[in-house]
């Protein structure tokens, strides 16, 4: 390796940045994948597998993917809910891999619920 | 590398190494590759998470829950539950002890929650053997600012006003230190990081360097920068083998990317750094016995003045520094000496660690503001003394320091308050004692430790420590006489005044704190023969409760040397004369029966053990 110089030493920060995003927490929206036995058979694996590839491209890494079980409405996996700060959730329902590139795009990036594929807005209440 | 969905941050401080979280990681790998999700997740190593009772433990990331007590047997579950399907695994989540319910998230749980975390900011997040991480958590940005627009006596000037005083224990101001050793005329100039960390129960040093290795590195490359220094040395204890390593690999990395050795970062500064080993003797603590071992020579301390900072090394202006100092010189340049000035109180500034030790609930490394109280430690952090016990005292700063009593608990946590109460601050071991703690035994533990580890170089504390420990055997031997009280303290006062190093001069703490606080027991184990705590083995006997045996044998089934007579359904007796009160027979008691007692003072005139077992009586349900 050699020596690097002051400028090189940001550069390689600016890049380190990138791997670490994760444990820092800093996040605006969140996609939450519904993981239970009916999401997995119905192939949320590859949903996930989508959502990750489209976060890979991104700059700004500040997409949560998390997991979750079963969301109650087995015949509409694979499922999916999305969180933007500060505005109610949004599941999507019967995702295809193409699905949920799509609500990536325009619900993520671009703030604009995907009305056609949406099954309902907010979450039940707890009990 | 391909994005991944979930980080799993294992902890590999040397606690939960030593619970397995090597062979933890192994199967993580190994059911991680079993499920297909590889591509998706990964294992990071960090340095201590802090929560060492815990352990093995881990955080997933991003979702920020915390497992603890992990097992290699809980790992196949935990993947497929929570890795794959999402759904987090409450039975391996932490309980407080007195909830029912599981808190998930580290940032909610209690003894996170009180921390402050400077010198700390990177521990769980980044791996320590790899320098990237470290850059990529803004390291070495101090070392830039440095270098590209600071003259040295910025630097020593931004240090001073910041208030940053020695972690190592005596808690001088740190910049002064610094400019003192500017000012010196003669070179070349040294610098060295003390990281030889003796103190039973305290592993905040060891924590650092496992932890976060490049913000002591990034530390001292600025302090060599400031005060002119050229080389320097890291001297830890081979005990410290997983710190060392850790710390060796951190250098090594530096070293390629060119932030040490010759012409730093290309702007014509040249620094290097190496580690050297000490063997582990506690005087090495000292800075001129430190000073003396790297130097090949025997490691006993000298006369100060003239300082290190004067003359030190090889002859040469020297400045020494523990761990945690270092490791907040990156932090007080980037945030800058009035982020750092506001946080503590009047004259100890920003925050200390603290290993949480003892009789507490909460085992680990803690840091916190300086001026927090005893109480918060204890009880908000700490979560409390186990089984219900009650508070009793907590020894701060190892057998250097003292113990403070509760009615001390509420006194806020500085240099000063703490040597005011005859402690100190020491490194920042805190070893929490409960009611079943003997005082003048505790007492004597240190005084051993401090017996054995005294150079021997000044008659007072040679032969000082050796009578007080003399006494102190007599007292827990139920030998202690009228007198004794006094003569301690006059022998305890004498070692204070007339040695010359820090171990002579602080060793009688142990022992003049508890005289102070604690005089009471040392009463009752000269006057009335009774250990309060009844922890002294020749001062209690183990009695059995006629009224609640049920002789069902396993008391005497267990008892090493055969002590105990009896038969089913007999009651038991325990001869005297063999018991060696090791207190198998309370342990293995049914908790239900609890028929074995521990007895002292006049209550054992009547116990002899001499007596045959009878049948038990039948009793009321």
């Amino acid at each position: 390796m050699a020596q690097l110089t002051l400028d090189e030493l940001r550069k390689k920060r600016k890049e380190a940045k990138k791997e670490i995003y994760l444990r820092e927490g800093k996040y605006k929206s969140k996609i939450i994948v519904h993981m239970g036995t009916c999401g997995i058979a119905a192939g949320a694996r590859e949903i996930v597998s989508a959502f990750l590839g489209e976060i890979e491209i991104l700059t700004d890494k500040d997409v949560m993917l998390t997991t979750s079980g079963c969301a109650g409405l087995c015949s509409m996996e694979p499922m999916a809910t999305v969180e933007l700060l500060n505005s109610p959730s949004v599941k999507y329902g019967n995702l295809t891999t193409d699905k949920a590139r799509r609500i990536f795009k325009e619900h993520i990036l671009g703030g604009n619920i995907v009305t056609d594929y949406a099954i309902g807005i907010g979450s039940e209440k707890g009990g | 590398m391909a994005v991944r969905r979930i980080e799993l941050m294992l902890c590999t401080g040397t606690g939960c190494v030593a619970g397995g979280a090597f062979r933890i990681y192994e199967t993580l790998e190994k059911e991680i590759q079993k499920q297909g999700l590889e591509k998706e997740i990964s294992v990071i190593i960090t340095g201590c998470n802090g929560f060492c009772g815990q352990g093995p433990l881990m955080v997933v990331q991003p979702d920020e829950i915390f497992y603890g007590f992990l097992t290699p047997e809980d790992i196949p579950f935990l993947v497929q539950e929570h890795l794959l399907k999402g759904r987090p695994v409450k039975k391996l989540m932490f309980t407080p002890p007195e909830k029912k319910e599981p808190v998930p998230l580290l940032s909610e749980i209690p003894f996170f929650k009180k921390q402050m975390l400077v010198v700390l900011r990177n521990k769980g997040i980044i791996d320590p053997e790899k320098i990237d991480d470290y850059i990529a958590r803004d390291g070495y940005t101090a070392l830039e600012k440095v270098l590209s627009s600071m003259t040295p006596d910025d630097v020593i000037d931004e240090i001073t006003r910041s208030g940053l005083r020695g972690r190592g224990g005596g808690g001088f101001p740190t910049g002064t230190k610094w400019k003192i050793c500017r000012t010196e005329q003669k070179t070349p100039k040294y610098i060295i990081c003390n990281c030889d960390e003796g103190d039973p129960g305290a592993y905040m040093d060891r924590s650092v360097f496992e932890t976060d290795p490049h913000t002591v590195i990034e530390g001292m490359i600025i302090g060599a920068y400031a005060i002119g220094a050229s080389h320097a040395y890291i001297y830890a204890r081979t005990e410290y083998p997983l710190a060392i390593k850790r710390m060796d690999l951190a250098i090594s990395h530096a070293r390629d990317y060119g932030l040490l050795g010759k012409n730093i970062l290309g702007t014509g500064f040249s620094f290097n750094l190496e580690i050297r080993e000490g063997s582990g003797a506690f005087v090495c603590g000292e800075e001129t016995s430190l000073i003396h071992s790297i130097e090949g020579k025997g490691p006993e301390p000298r006369q100060r003045p003239p300082f290190p900072a004067q003359l030190g090394i090889w002859d040469c202006p020297t400045v020494i520094n523990n761990v945690e100092t270092w490791a907040n010189v990156p932090v007080i340049i980037n945030r800058g000496a009035d982020w750092f000035s506001k946080l503590g109180t009047e004259t100890s500034k920003g925050t200390k660690i603290f290993s949480l030790v003892g009789k507490i609930n909460n085992t680990g490394l803690i840091e916190v503001p300086m001026g927090i109280t005893l109480r918060e430690i204890v009880y908000d952090i700490g979560g409390g003394i186990p089984y219900d016990k009650k508070f009793k005292a907590v020894q701060t700063g190892g057998p250097s320091g003292g113990c403070m009593p509760d009615s001390m608990i509420d006194v806020p946590i500085d240099y000063e308050s703490l040597t005011e109460a005859g402690s100190m601050m020491g490194s920042g071991g805190m070893i929490v004692m409960d009611e079943d703690i003997c005082m003048v035994d505790v007492a004597k533990f240190f005084i051993q430790f401090t017996n054995d580890e005294s150079c021997g170089k000044c008659t007072t504390c040679r032969d000082g420590s050796e009578a007080l420990y003399e006494i102190l055997t007599n007292i827990t031997n139920g030998d202690g006489k009228e007198g004794d009280l006094e003569f301690l303290d006059e022998v305890g006062n004498a070692v204070k005044d007339a040695s010359m190093c820090g171990l002579g001069t602080t060793l009688p703490n142990p022992v003049l704190s508890t005289l102070k606080y604690f005089r009471d027991e040392y009463e009752a184990h000269i006057k009335e023969k009774r250990c309060p705590a009844l922890v002294c083995k020749n001062l209690i006997k183990y009695y059995i409760l006629p009224e609640k045996c049920t002789g069902c044998k396993l008391c005497l089934k267990n008892c090493p040397p055969d002590a105990i007579k009896g038969e089913l359904k007999h009651v038991h007796i325990i001869d005297q004369s063999k018991c060696t009160k090791c207190g198998t027979c309370l342990d293995v008691c049914p908790p239900k029966v609890s028929a074995i007692i521990k007895v002292t003072g006049k209550e054992m005139e009547n116990i002899t053990g001499i007596e045959e077992p009878y049948p038990v009586k039948r009793r009321k349900k």
